[in-house]
């Protein structure tokens, strides 16, 4: 058999393929030549193979007929076969299979090989993938090279231990000893490094480790100002700042270490404020260390001085041409504005411009930013920012920033005209965005501004006239005509300023009829609009032609306004109009108290009290006597429970008594199971049966009854409506 | 800790592909294609953070990226590395590799090309793992790690091993004389070069 080819060969043969479909057949035969070279046993060849197995891996192909054979590569003699043996482990294996127990051996075996290259890989693939069991069996071993002299084991022995930690917790003990030298002076930086990240997963793990650490402040502190203050050291330096990656793991541990502790904070109070001012700021290292000091100045107890040089530090940041140290900066600065406002404050107008960048992640955290840092103070010049930012972003940002204003704006709003301005350019400007609870809402303030209303209603109507798209704008536009139609046909207003709106009843009712017949009207805009006209017919005199409009409706195919219509029509509420003022049913999902011009206020929304709903008695005939009892369905008050209790005055038993219900299509109608059959003789007992209604019209109750039962041997059978339901069990 | 270095090309194809957290085959694959979904549509002018894909995990995770010319190198990490610092580091990875594979030493060390890793896939995983351990950074000196990569490439060839590192790993160690290569190496943003081949 002719030697298996080379990897690299392999790829060359790969990248000729020119579909996918040819690359894997190509895939395909290479892995049975492979795997018939395993099935040969073949030594010589069995690294290249698996070699090319681990390509194929990577591409998506599956590979896991050679992890076998990475075990017998480990086991190999020779330093090729181990390095790519473990390779593959690493790549190819887990703990879940249960064939990486095998490697167990071999590891124990390599880590103390005589060759520390052999060493390091055993170490090395212990550390990245050994099971729990795997590191309960070796971890002496890992331990005892945390103690070598040989410092490139040493490091290795060092992540391995972690990881050994984070697999069995219980074993960490085990390692404190080792941990006596680790920051010694005599350890150069590579050990340093690794050692530090031991000692920071212990701490984190343990909180009596981290006691035990606290001890080490003064010396991380010392190698630390070594750092800085070192000359040049040619091996570690990295734009001439020394080991910085070294520095930010210093760092992170003091961070740990000081967190909660006076003490610590104070030992490392004098070095965290030299690094932060005497960093090389030009490159992106020394950013990542002032960046690391800052974030550790913010969460020791640092003394004020500190927090605001480290606040001070975010705002340079902000100003600095690298987009990613703008991202971190605004990022620490959204953690620390609730601690450290009044610092963050003085950076507003910075993180203001931040809204203008370009970085779509940038841009979100400094409109976050922004809406945190609104006060009464700053609330007119911040919105106008902030309005201006709307405008312009990205439709994903919208609907996020137009609440936010709506918040502030309702915090802080300088005064009823600026707030009711505020919410119209919201409201023209990103309308369509507008989450929909915002309309309700919107209606509350509206309602609330008493003085203006005039005002309101004639701005909202301009607007409608120019733009008639955005839904949630039409929605508040129509109620607010609806409601002040009076207003706003009267031309009167509170405002200095008036606006030039001259509308007269007609044009009025055109605009609303044209947002009931346009496309871009969604059907809840629709219904805002024809609550809206019949409103009207309390405050326009053309009231013929509202009843025109409403009874065209009466037979439109959308069924929710099909159903105002007709309930309007059914209630009589146009005759009762031209009289009485009685304010019309709304949709419930306005939760305000209208108040209607001159008008009494009737609430027929929100819940009513319903204790004491008189009982009434629905059916009487041949000694059979029905009786309703009522009570309201918390929480929903749209259903109405009713009890029937039947009772017999014959001196026979009527048996098999069944009642039937029904009501009309408005309604639905729900018939739990009757307590019996059979009604006693002579009003000795009584069957009861629950009937709920759901009334979401808010109609007038109205049933049909039907009642079969055996009196006497005979089968009786009656039907009869019940009319005589009480005002109050239905609205 | 890092939980993956995916290193793949402009159309997505991986050229060294890591995990350090135990992933299914086809869950990895997933999140390599998931990744250079979100990675490939990003602009240049943009920042090199994002929040990581569904897959990989949720909140605590992130990915912190560089594009070089051809190649996009994507470190996915959880909140205890340091954004800027995993930046340092993939530029620092990169240059490593521009060492390794250079032919000779009149090429400027800064240019990794794209060629290299896809047929080194083997010598890269070396190279980084005296990196990157475990999903922890063990080795930060480059020279350490170059030296560290070399003398092991060296003990496969003496063994006459059949995937040994071809004459020119040799060579390099031969010509590498540590006090003269270059101090101040800007490691600025790398420039990458890649041969006028015929497209991959």
């Amino acid at each position: 058999m002719p030697a298996p080819i080379r990897l690299r060969e392999l790829i060359r043969t790969i990248r000729t393929a020119r579909t996918q479909a040819e690359e894997r057949e190509m895939i395909q035969k290479e892995c049975a030549a492979i795997r018939s070279s395993f099935r040969e046993e073949d030594n010589t060849y069995r690294c290249r193979n698996v070699a090319k197995l681990l390509y194929m891996h990577m591409l998506g192909y599956p590979a896991h007929f050679g992890q076998l054979e990475c075990l017998k590569l480990i086991a190999s003699q020779k330093f090729t076969d181990k390095r790519i043996g473990y390779l593959g482990a690493m790549l190819l294996l887990d703990e879940r299979q249960d064939v990486h127990l095998l490697m167990t051996n071999c590891i124990k075996n390599d880590l103390n090989h005589s060759t520390q290259y052999v060493q390091g890989l055993s170490l090395c693939t212990l550390g990245c993938m050994g099971s729990s069991e795997m590191c309960r069996d070796l971890a002496g071993e890992v331990e005892k090279l945390l103690k070598t002299s040989n410092s490139y084991l040493r490091k290795k022995a060092a992540l391995c231990a972690v990881h050994v930690i984070r697999k069995v917790p219980e074993l960490m003990e085990m390692f404190l000893p080792a941990t006596k030298n680790l920051l010694s002076e005599k350890n150069h930086g590579e050990i340093l490094h690794t050692s530090v990240v031991l000692l920071t997963e212990m701490c984190e793990r343990s909180p009596d480790m981290l006691s035990h650490f606290r001890k080490l402040v003064p010396q991380l502190v010392r190698i630390l100002k070594n750092l800085i203050m070192s000359g040049y050291s040619p091996e570690h330096d990295v734009s001439g700042i020394s080991d910085p990656f070294l520095q930010v793991r210093i760092l992170r541990l003091l961070r740990i270490l000081g967190k909660g502790d006076d003490d610590s904070s104070e030992a490392m109070n004098d070095i965290l404020a030299q690094v932060a001012t005497n960093t090389e700021t030009s490159k992106n290292v020394g950013n990542a260390i002032l960046y690391e000091t800052v974030l550790t100045i913010m969460d020791i107890k640092s003394e004020s001085g500190l927090r605001v040089l480290a606040i001070n530090i975010l705002g340079r940041f902000l100003l600095n041409n690298d987009k990613n140290i703008r991202y971190v900066a605004l990022t620490s600065l959204l953690k620390t504005v609730q601690t450290d406002h009044n610092a963050v404050q003085r950076h507003r107008s910075t993180i203001v411009d931040c809204l203008k960048d370009l970085d779509v992640s940038i841009k979100r955290r400094a409109m976050e930013l922004s809406f945190a840092l609104v006060n009464g103070n700053n609330i007119r010049g911040m919105m106008k920012e902030l309005l201006y930012f709307l405008d312009s972003c990205d439709p994903d940002f919208k609907a996020d920033c137009a609440s936010g204003i709506f918040l502030a704006a309702e915090k802080y709003a300088p005064s009823k005209r600026w707030h009711i301005d505020t919410v119209m350019r919201v409201l023209t400007t990103a309308g369509s965005y507008v989450r929909d609870d915002s309309v309700p809402n919107l209606i509350q303030l509206i309602t609330n501004s008493v003085e203006m209303h005039a005002y309101t209603v004639q701005r909202l109507y301009k607007a409608l006239l120019d733009d008639i798209s955005q839904q949630p704008l039409v929605q508040v536009a129509s109620w607010c005509i609806g409601e002040y139609g009076d207003l706003l046909v009267s031309g009167q207003c509170e405002e200095e300023e008036p606006i030039q709106v001259d509308a007269l009843e007609d044009e009025v009712l055109d605009v609303l009829e044209g947002l009931l017949v346009s496309n871009l009207s969604t059907p809840v805009t629709r219904a805002y609009s024809l609550t809206a006209i019949m409103k009207l017919s309390t405050r326009f005199s053309s009231v013929n032609r509202i009843k025109k409009v409403v009874s065209i409706y009466g037979s439109s195919i959308d069924v929710e306004l099909q159903q105002r219509a007709v309930e309007y029509n059914a209630n009589d509420l146009l005759d009762l109009l031209g009289g009485n003022d009685v304010v019309p049913v709304i949709q419930t999902t306005v939760p305000t108290k209208p108040a209607s011009a001159g008008g009494e206020l009737l609430d027929l929304l929100g819940d009513l009290s319903l204790t004491g709903i008189p009982p009434m008695t629905a059916y009487n005939k041949n000694g059979l006597k029905i009786e309703f009892t009522f009570e309201r369905s918390n929480p929903s008050p749209n259903i109405a429970v009713i009890t029937i209790h039947a009772t017999n005055s014959t001196e026979a038993d009527m048996t098999e008594f069944v009642f039937q219900a029904a009501v009309p299509k408005t309604f639905q109608l729900q018939l739990l199971s009757p307590s019996s059959n059979v009604v006693p003789a002579l009003n000795q007992g009584s069957v009861t049966q629950v009937i709920r209604v759901l009334n979401p019209q808010k109609q007038q109750l109205r049933m049909r009854i039907k009642l079969t039962y055996t009196h006497k041997g005979s089968p009786v059978q009656d039907l009869a409506e019940v009319n005589n339901f009480p005002p109050q069990s239905w609205q | 800790m890092i939980k993956a270095i995916l290193i793949f090309n402009n159309h997505g194809k991986p050229r060294l592909i890591r995990f350090y957290q135990y992933f299914a085959e086809d869950m990895q694959q997933q999140i390599i294609r998931e990744t250079f979904h979100l990675v490939s549509k990003r602009d240049d002018n943009v920042c090199n953070f994002l929040e990581g894909g569904s897959l990989i995990g949720g909140s605590d995770y992130k990915l912190i990226y560089r594009h070089y010319a051809t190649l996009y190198f994507v470190f996915c990490v959880d909140s205890s590395e340091s954004e800027l610092g995993i930046l340092d580091l993939i530029q620092l990875i990169c240059f490593v590799f521009g060492q390794v594979f250079v032919e000779t030493l009149d090429k400027c060390f800064e240019n990794v090309c794209e060629l290299d890793l896809i047929f080194h896939m083997d010598k890269v995983h070396y190279i980084l793992q005296e990196v990157v351990m475990g999903g922890m950074v063990l080795e930060t000196n480059m020279n350490e790690i170059v030296a560290q990569v070399e003398l092991q490439n060296r003990m496969e060839k003496s063994e006459g091993g059949l995937s040994g590192a071809p004459a020119r790993a040799v060579s390099a160690v031969k010509n590498m004389n540590l006090p003269e290569i270059p101090r101040n190496i800007n490691i600025g943003d790398i420039n990458i070069k890649v041969p006028s081949l015929s497209p991959f």
